[in-house]
């Protein structure tokens, strides 16, 4: 089998050629190794994806001969092993570098591996490499990234997404059919809403935060990230589950995710309720993905489901309450950054002091909105200011779970565009802050009340041509139901379009 | 700053001022693995060698309470008569210094685990005994700092260092912080009875079995807030907070000079200034802390990456039926079955002894005997050395050896004295000392008549009044023995050699 036909695949078709011997671990992974030495960089010193800080070759195909020798030896084989992930490079790894897209922690080798990262090698698959992000995974374009952007696969001048925009964009360009990606206010579902993939976040606390290096400790969640819907669900289920590690994660058992993907993939909804959230559309939205939505919503209730409108009030004021609760964990969580043990460190000729040499490091190796977020947290949690601001935020939280604890009693899942635009230019919005935190305004509400929330292509907007994402939200426990619903739809649209989305994206690459 | 040369006396101080003081104590709690994490809690290890990603708060690490700290601070609320919270949080302390790994402390803020209890301190006055109820305020959960050491300062303090090294493995350990509510007695009785409840939650930490609560390895820490407010006033003035008291003698001496330091200050009309204060226990003196421009906000938040702590009430029942016999009960009955009057028990109590006299009378010693060596040489041993009298290395089996080998008749009183002095000074185990300095009582007849032969010898006038039948001279003899032999020889056998050569 070519190289070219390998990366084209999905991951369960992988797996399965992997497992029957059609092809082995080793030549899918070099296969997906060729791929992005072709399209991560390009040779003639134009931009390339950009989508990995770091290509671990030889770590990668390593893995992949344990599985063919695990193949060899008769032992039965996991339903991804063999297939190649990329893996967000916010998620510790013992073999490779973790750096949070920071100056701060450029070369640190972490001497632990990751829950996430453990139970993806315990299932056979193989990590390629870590994938970039915005800073300590803050941001909605990658530009926040201390190590350069990543672009996005369907117009390079374009934005993937962020923060995940590396896993996204590894994706959409054929470099892994797989990757792990985390979400604290968006950053899984709104990368691959503007590059045409599926991303899901999980009930908070439905995978294991230990070794995720924490943006906001309650808000961060790491998920699934594939191009379908059925691959998603198996990696879902691969990294999900309790963890006596995380005091966090949640003890009960796993939804059955992949058993929902494969029913819904029959194509029938009827008996779901779904509820359009009235307050997620309308003004500043861009008028192609209110067309692709309005249409996704009409093939819902085609596909059997009732569709009703439903208010969630409370959502408008979610968006200032989570630029309060964000940065306040954030000025916390990132405290640790100081020089003294580990990471990047600025100053220290043996004249300063300990404090100063913290001072410089920190300066020198934090980037903008990192430091905007730990001033505007350590402001907010000041004395005499927390009631104001943490405090009324914490209300605000309380008051947005109600909303959707109402809206679930009247309906299975709620749908809303997953973004309001379009991917953007490259530096459009880099330098004005709210603009870029608007970007998150669907996806936010999720973080906040730790539902499960997902998002699936549904077309192309008609002015720029670029994907556009449906947002599907369900109950805490009830991953299940995104499934369901974004199997369902994928079918009828992949039916519709003669193929997956990302078909008709622009071949901008040479040969 | 100015320093005060001259200070008033405590009585001085006393008579124009009334204390107030307030109590925190930290107690390191003797769990075998941290709060947060699997690491050992082990005193002694090479430094850095019992830490993981959590405790060293590598990025991504992630806290899961110790369930055995939670039951221990459990049982210290309960035994301190606190209200136990149905469900409270811990929460972040945030602050920047190299021996905090996360530059934050998980604590508990806002919601401490146990709090609005008390405890009864008893303490010696004029009029007798005194029993005073010491308020609590609450008692939470918190993990210990790292440990710095600041190489090539003076002091060992962080000023005029070259540089410092850091020691994580202290790191995570749990500690159970206890503070009172401000404790307003009779203002003579101040220092005795900040003292008196330090020795109090002390004994009770050590009866719950929580740790073994020895201050001088660091295991309980007490800070002494101390204000001074015009006689029969009713507000109270500023305090400031001597931290590290280290020892209960320390405490009360302590709290007696910043009362004195704090009356010369108001005396000359200085503001007291809300400060930290370090105690030399050298000079017995309290100097200022880091002049801080601005109050410490440490932005307390509830601690994200854990969950609350909610114990069931069936739980709290249970650990409620482990409690230990509260110390005021448990004195009265030890003085019954010791058999001690009042006067006695309240010595050994005063000693901080109750507990080595009962471990040693459970070793095998009589009451009279063991209180005899606690009270008596080994707490004028601790007073020299300014320790505690469970820190001067001799154990309660070490005493109860002793009144053993006296009941031997291997060693008599003064001999045994000998030997207690010796454990003290390190020479070993009391037989280990008993053969080192060669301490036996001589009880070898052929050895002792020697020296009876030579006594008489030396002594005729006094053989001759023994022949003569007054038996009332044999001591003068015995004593002549006994300071031959070095004060080993048997006097009962010696007695018996003496009369059996001059009666015949």
């Amino acid at each position: 089998m070519s190289a070219p036909e390998l990366t084209r695949r999905t991951a369960a078709e992988l797996a399965a050629l992997v497992a029957s011997g059609e092809t082995s671990a080793v030549e899918v992974t070099r296969a997906h190794l060729d791929r992005v030495a072709a399209v991560d960089t390009t040779a003639d010193g134009g931009p390339g994806v950009h989508a990995f800080l770091h290509v671990a070759a030889e770590e990668a195909l390593a893995a992949a001969a344990e599985v063919d020798a695990q193949r060899a030896a008769g032992e039965r084989l996991g339903p991804l092993a063999g297939v190649p992930l990329a893996l967000k490079d916010v998620i510790t790894t013992a073999d490779m570098p973790t750096t949070a897209g920071s100056r701060i922690l450029e070369g640190w080798r972490p001497p632990y591996d990751a829950t996430v990262a453990r139970a993806l090698r315990a299932a056979g698959l193989v990590i390629l490499g870590k994938t970039n992000l915005d800073e300590f995974a803050m941001g909605s374009s990658t530009e926040n990234s201390a190590f350069g952007p990543t672009r996005n696969p369907w117009d390079l001048t374009r934005i993937p997404g962020g923060s995940g925009g590396g896993s996204a964009a590894a994706l959409a360009s054929f470099q892994a059919p797989l990757a792990i990606g985390t979400d604290t206010g968006g950053s899984i579902r709104q990368p691959a809403a503007v590059t045409g993939t599926v991303g899901v976040k999980p009930t908070y606390g439905g995978v294991s935060r230990y070794g995720l290096i924490a943006c906001a400790s309650s808000l961060d969640q790491a998920g699934p990230c594939a191009r379908n819907v059925l691959d998603t669900a198996l990696l879902h289920s691969v990294i999900a589950g309790h963890d006596p590690l995380d005091s966090t994660s949640i003890d009960q058992p796993v939804p059955d995710v992949v058993g929902a993907a494969r029913r819904g993939a029959d194509g029938d909804l009827s008996g779901l309720r779904v509820g359009v959230v009235k307050e997620l559309g309308g003004e500043g939205y861009q008028p192609g993905v209110e067309a692709r939505f309005h249409e996704a919503v009409e093939l819902l209730g085609k596909l059997g489901a009732d569709v009703v409108e439903v208010s969630c009030p409370h959502f408008e004021y979610a968006l200032p309450a989570y630029y309060l609760i964000l940065p306040s964990e954030v000025s916390s969580n990132l405290a640790r950054f100081d020089a003294m043990r580990y990471g990047l460190r600025v100053g220290d000729d043996g004249t300063r002091s300990a404090e100063e040499v913290m001072t410089m490091t920190r300066g020198a190796g934090f980037g903008a909105e990192a430091k905007r977020r730990i001033i505007l947290g350590t402001y907010a949690l000041s004395s005499g200011y927390y009631d104001a601001y943490y405090g009324q935020a914490q209300k605000v939280r309380t008051l947005v779970a109600r909303d959707f604890a109402a809206a679930f009693e009247q309906v299975d899942v709620l749908v809303s565009p997953t973004t309001p635009t379009t991917a953007f230019p490259l530096g459009e919005k880099v330098d004005d802050p709210l603009a870029m935190y608007k970007n998150d305004l669907c996806t936010i509400p999720s973080n906040l009340a730790g539902n499960a929330s997902a998002s699936f292509p549904c077309g192309l907007a008609d002015e720029d041509g670029l994907p556009v994402g449906l947002h599907v939200m369900a109950p805490v426990l009830g991953d299940d139901r995104l499934y369901r619903v974004g199997a369902a739809v994928e079918q009828a649209l992949v039916a519709e379009w003669g193929g997956p989305l990302l078909d008709q994206a622009p071949a901008w690459e040479t040969s | 700053m100015p320093t005060i040369t001259t200070l008033p006396s405590f009585d001085a101080a006393i008579n124009r001022f009334d204390p107030v003081m307030g109590m925190e104590v930290h107690v390191e709690l003797g769990t075998t693995t941290k709060m947060f994490c699997g690491c050992s809690t082990e005193f002694g290890a090479e430094p850095n060698a019992q830490v993981c990603p959590t405790c060293l708060g590598l990025p991504g690490s992630l806290p899961v309470v110790n369930r055995v700290a939670v039951e221990s601070a459990i049982r210290i609320g309960l035994a301190l008569n606190c209200r136990i919270a149905e469900h409270c949080r811990f929460a972040r302390k945030n602050y920047f210094y190299p021996d905090m790994p996360k530059n934050f402390q998980v604590s508990q803020y806002d919601e401490p685990i146990a709090f609005d209890g008390w405890t009864d301190v008893t303490v010696d006055t004029d009029d007798g005994a005194r029993v005073f109820r010491i308020g609590i305020e609450r008692a939470h959960m918190e993990e210990d700092t790292g440990k710095s050491l600041h190489v090539g300062g003076a002091t060992g303090r962080i000023h005029g260092a070259s540089h410092s090294l850091l020691d994580y493995n202290r790191a995570g350990i749990p500690l159970i912080e206890i503070v009172t509510k401000p404790i307003e007695v009779p203002p003579a009785l101040a220092p005795a009875v900040a003292r008196a409840y330090v020795t109090e939650l002390r004994e009770l930490i050590r009866a719950l079995g929580v740790s073994e609560a020895r201050m001088e390895l660091g295991q309980m820490r007490c800070d002494a807030n101390v204000s001074l407010k015009p006689t029969g006033a009713s507000s109270f003035g500023t305090r400031t907070e001597t931290k590290n008291v280290n020892s209960l003698r320390s405490v009360e001496r302590a709290v007696t000079y910043e009362i004195r330091r704090q009356a010369a200050a108001l005396d000359s009309g200085t503001a007291i200034v809300q400060e930290t204060r370090h105690w030399h226990e050298d000079t017995g003196e309290t100097t200022a802390g880091r002049v801080k421009e601005e109050a410490e906000d440490y932005r307390y938040f509830p601690e994200p990456d854990l969950v609350p702590v909610a114990p069931a009430r069936d739980w709290v029942e249970q650990l409620r039926g482990t409690l230990p016999e509260p110390p005021a009960a448990r004195r009265s009955r030890l003085q019954a079955e010791w058999g001690f009057t009042d006067l006695e028990m309240r010595d050994v109590v005063n000693a901080g002894a109750v507990g080595l006299v009962e471990e040693t009378i459970a070793a095998g010693a009589d009451a009279a005997g063991a209180k005899k060596w606690w009270l008596g040489v080994v707490a004028r041993t601790a007073n020299e050395r300014g320790a505690g009298i469970d820190e001067v290395g001799i154990t309660p089996a070490d005493v109860a050896r002793v009144q053993t080998l006296i009941g031997e008749g291997t060693l008599n009183d003064k001999l045994a004295r000998q030997v207690v002095e010796g454990v003290l000074a390190g020479e070993g185990s009391p037989d280990e000392v008993v053969t080192a300095r060669g301490l036996a009582i001589v009880s070898d007849d052929a050895a002792l008549g020697t020296a009876v032969d030579g006594a008489i010898a030396a002594m005729p006038d006094v053989a001759e009044k023994i022949r003569g039948g007054n038996m009332g001279a044999v001591g003068a003899l015995i004593g002549a023995v006994m300071k031959a032999t070095g004060g080993q020889a048997d006097a009962k056998r010696v007695r018996e050699l003496i009369v059996e050569r001059l009666s015949g």
